[in-house]
């Protein structure tokens, strides 16, 4: 070991978590197949959730708490347009993340990994997630 | 992280020994979250309409009552956790830690003012 590459290689070895350090191909590397989008959305649907839907139900339940004047503004807000389309992303965040979050769930238990089988549910689950939204606001403004 | 020792180097980026209680508590959650969220799907589908006297009505009950106030926590425990993974995926400046103590404040002052207002109601002060 006293070539210059080896020496080279224990100068390097000494330099790790520093700098130089390989880095794992990241998402530009692969090609996009169904589960890189299904995860990704699990993360959107479920952040957005977090960050917008919980403000949301916050106000639902405060205005509730606050009496009918309260709730009279809660309500105007959630039919103008831009409250329909807030209402409608919520509830579709919901039953995607739902889904996708089934999958997770099933894929924990060390299931579903076969490349077929992962392909197939990463492509129902957002097509789900759409249906079920569309079922949902079907049943609440046609009954 | 230091410089200089081979110790100094990696002192501190090893596991911070809650990885797994974060992971199984996310699992858990996210099974009372399916639970207690669909049950207010369902009931928000079954209810007439959505006026205040029917919602007030409905959500007084003590089974409603019971449910939105653990859908309440479930989701906003939920919430927390999966927020604190965005923020320490894509932080990595000092605004980490500030974010990660807002997180919590917002949590679980979000969580405490959704659980008042169902008790609150359950128990008839809003009339």
């Amino acid at each position: 070991m006293t070539l210059p590459q080896a020496r080279g290689f224990v100068s390097a070895m000494a330099n790790a978590g520093t700098k130089n350090r390989p880095l794992s191909p990241h998402l530009q590397i692969w090609k996009w197949g169904p589960h890189m989008f299904v995860s990704i959305l699990h993360r959107i649907t479920g952040d957005g959730m977090a960050l917008v839907g919980l403000g949301v139900l916050l106000w639902w339940l405060g205005a509730l708490a606050g009496g009918p004047a309260s709730y009279a503004t809660f309500a105007w807000a959630m039919t103008t347009p831009i409250g329909y389309l807030v209402l409608v992303g919520i509830s579709w965040a919901f039953f995607s993340h739902m889904c996708s979050g089934l999958r997770h769930l099933v894929l924990d238990t060390g299931a579903g990994y076969e490349l077929k089988v992962n392909k197939t549910w990463a492509t129902i689950c957002p097509i789900a997630g759409v249906l079920l939204t569309i079922a949902f606001w079907a049943i609440l403004l046609l009954r | 992280m230091g410089n200089g020792t081979s110790i100094g180097r990696v002192r501190g980026l090893g596991s911070a020994k809650g990885g797994v209680h974060h992971w199984l508590v996310h699992r858990f959650t996210a099974l009372s979250n399916l639970l207690t969220v669909l049950f207010l799907v369902v009931s928000i589908l079954l209810l007439p309409d959505m006026s205040y006297g029917t919602v007030v009505e409905w959500i007084s009950r003590p089974v409603p009552a019971v449910m939105i106030i653990l859908l309440v926590v479930s989701v906003f425990w939920h919430a927390r956790l999966g927020l604190q993974i965005l923020i320490e995926d894509y932080v990595h400046d000092a605004n980490k830690l500030f974010l990660l103590i807002a997180l919590n404040l917002a949590a679980i002052g979000g969580g405490a003012f959704g659980v008042f207002c169902v008790i609150r109601l359950a128990l008839g002060a809003h009339a």
